[in-house]
């Protein structure tokens, strides 16, 4: 797993619980050091291994957990170059939701050995989406109920977001946009620092 | 669309709108180069109203020509022309001109160059105000997203940075010849005095060093190096500890070793040894050694600095007798410096230290 998403990871159960249960974690996973690096690459079963670590550290489910990790991932400050990067995806939510079919070549653009979940997003009606996601490791679809929880903040429009399971491999959530502009959102501009 | 096309009419028998979603930062030009519409997001950049003006009085080419009449802008046609904006911030454009039918004038569509990013920022444009089919945003994106990859590449050089120094200070061998440097000496000295084991020191310089540097480089001085490394390890025991602690200056320690008198032969041996010239590239180096020795049963008490400074002054005695051999030191009387002292001084008389072996 790419170093970026295991730092990801580190950063959440730290700013999120605080550097000793981090510490607890990397030891408990036996990792045999104590920060990831994002920019390398480490075995899959490293993240499996914080990510078993953590759901026993912090006694929650690991669903939970995961969809938190996508809450924090594009509303904590210390991301808000992610946050950004996402923003970049689209002018609405629903834009942004057309533009996760995009995501993995995005962010191979950006770091060429960043292997993403591949999405395909569906629509039954105009408000009515299902984003398929092809993910590793398994649970990442809670991931993005979190990610997708906290962009429609972003965008300040009101969605109705359920994890629908795991089938093959292959995760669904169900979205149901209630109003795309349900309140002001927070602000992006196209150059990092200004606001329109 | 952000805004909406400043015209009441527009070429192409497009309605104004539908050009502008098209390319929002088009100019319809009349043959003689008034401005008759402009795409909304040009409309943004641009001071004031710039229907009925003439494009050359807002824009100068790049590189400058005149820009006027209508037989300078049929020449404009069918070419990448790079323009750029009269009044502050003088915004760069690229774009391209084409000539519409008989007395429609000219379609001209711009883009930014390069300097895309500080455009957006200046004139606070969003991503409405490029065409859907337009690229920007996707730049913007790519430029933000390699700023932040490289910022992490950045603080990871720092942190790897820090991390070889910390290395290097905790290394304990010598990069050079492979043998232990200062460090591993002084913790080699700390173990055999803190378990009171009886131990040889010699202190050997190399002859001539300093000649060879000059007349033969210093590739030549490293490689000199490196062989008399492999002499001195072949030329000891495996428990022997061999270090090297300055330029041409290495410390030689034998554990069990107790009779100053059983170092004579193996200092006589390396200097030898050493005497024989080293080939560089086919030119021989030639050099020698000068030794000298102390054991630790030899004090009350040995400590490692005075051992060593001990070692040092018996070489000094090496040195000044001729260089070339090995003098072990005797505790009688011994002289008030070293050879780093007052300058070259001879050992006093009765001083002893004694030459026990010269080259053969």
């Amino acid at each position: 797993m790419h170093g970026l998403i295991n730092r990801s990871i580190q950063s959440f159960l730290r700013d999120t619980y605080g550097q000793p249960l981090w510490l607890r974690v990397a030891q408990d996973a036996r990792l045999g050091f104590e920060n990831f690096e994002a920019m390398l690459a480490y075995d899959d079963a490293l993240t499996e291994a914080v990510l078993n670590a953590a759901t026993a550290a912090l006694d929650r489910p690991r669903e939970a957990l995961l969809e938190d990790l996508g809450t924090y991932l594009v509303s904590h400050p210390n991301l808000e170059p992610l946050r950004r990067l996402l923003r970049f995806g689209g002018v609405s939510f629903v834009d942004f939701l057309h533009s996760l079919d995009d995501l993995p070549e995005r962010g191979r653009l950006a770091v060429p050995d960043l292997h993403l979940p591949q999405f395909a997003l569906v629509s039954y009606a105009p408000n009515q989406f299902v984003l398929r996601c092809r993910a590793e490791p398994p649970g990442f679809g809670h991931v993005m109920v979190g990610v997708l929880r906290a962009m429609a903040d972003d965008y300040g429009a009101l969605a109705m977001l359920d994890y629908a399971g795991r089938l093959a491999g292959v995760e669904s959530i169900s979205i149901e946009l209630l109003e795309a502009r349900f309140a002001a959102g927070r602000p992006f501009s196209l150059i990092s620092g200004t606001h329109p | 669309m952000a805004g909406r096309p400043l015209t009441p009419a527009a070429p192409l028998g497009l309605p104004p709108k539908a050009l502008a979603q098209l390319m929002p930062m088009y100019l319809w030009l009349s043959a003689e180069g008034v401005i008759r519409g402009a795409g909304p997001t040009l409309g943004k950049l641009l001071p004031g109203n710039p229907l009925g003006q003439n494009l050359s009085a807002l824009f100068t080419l790049r590189p400058p020509r005149a820009l006027g009449d209508g037989a300078d802008l049929a020449t404009l046609t069918g070419v990448r022309l790079q323009l750029q904006l009269k009044s502050p911030p003088a915004t760069s454009f690229r774009g391209i001109a084409v000539a519409l039918a008989e007395g429609q004038g000219i379609l001209l569509n711009l883009s930014f160059g390069i300097g895309v990013a500080e455009a957006v920022r200046i004139h606070d444009l969003t991503d409405a105000d490029f065409a859907p089919t337009d690229l920007t945003v996707e730049m913007l994106y790519l430029s933000e997203a390699k700023s932040a990859v490289l910022q992490e590449l950045r603080a990871m050089n720092r942190r790897l940075q820090q991390a070889k120094v910390a290395a290097e200070e905790q290394a304990l061998t010598d990069t050079l010849t492979g043998l232990a440097n200062r460090r591993a000496m002084d913790q080699a000295l700390d173990r055999l005095i803190g378990r009171s084991a009886p131990f040889g020191l010699a202190h050997l310089d190399l002859d001539h060093f300093k000649q060879v540097n000059d007349s033969h480089g210093h590739g030549a001085g490293d490689r000199v190096l490196q062989v008399v490394a492999r002499v001195l390890t072949e030329e000891t025991r495996t428990g022997d500890i061999v270090a090297r602690v300055g330029g041409d200056e290495f410390v030689l320690i034998f554990p069990g070793l107790a009779q100053i008198e059983a170092m004579g032969p193996i200092a006589e041996r390396i200097i030898a040894r050493l005497s024989e010239p080293i080939d560089y590239r086919g030119e021989p180096c030639r050099l020698s050694a000068s030794i000298g020795m102390t054991v630790s049963s030899l004090y009350a008490k040995p400590e490692a600095d005075r051992m060593l400074s001990d070692a040092d002054r018996a070489l000094y005695a090496s040195k000044s007798g001729g260089r070339s051999r090995a003098t072990a030191w005797s505790l009688q009387d011994p002289p008030p410096t070293d050879r780093r002292g007052r300058g070259p001084q001879p050992p006093t008389e009765g001083s002893a230290p004694a030459v026990v072996a010269k080259k053969p």
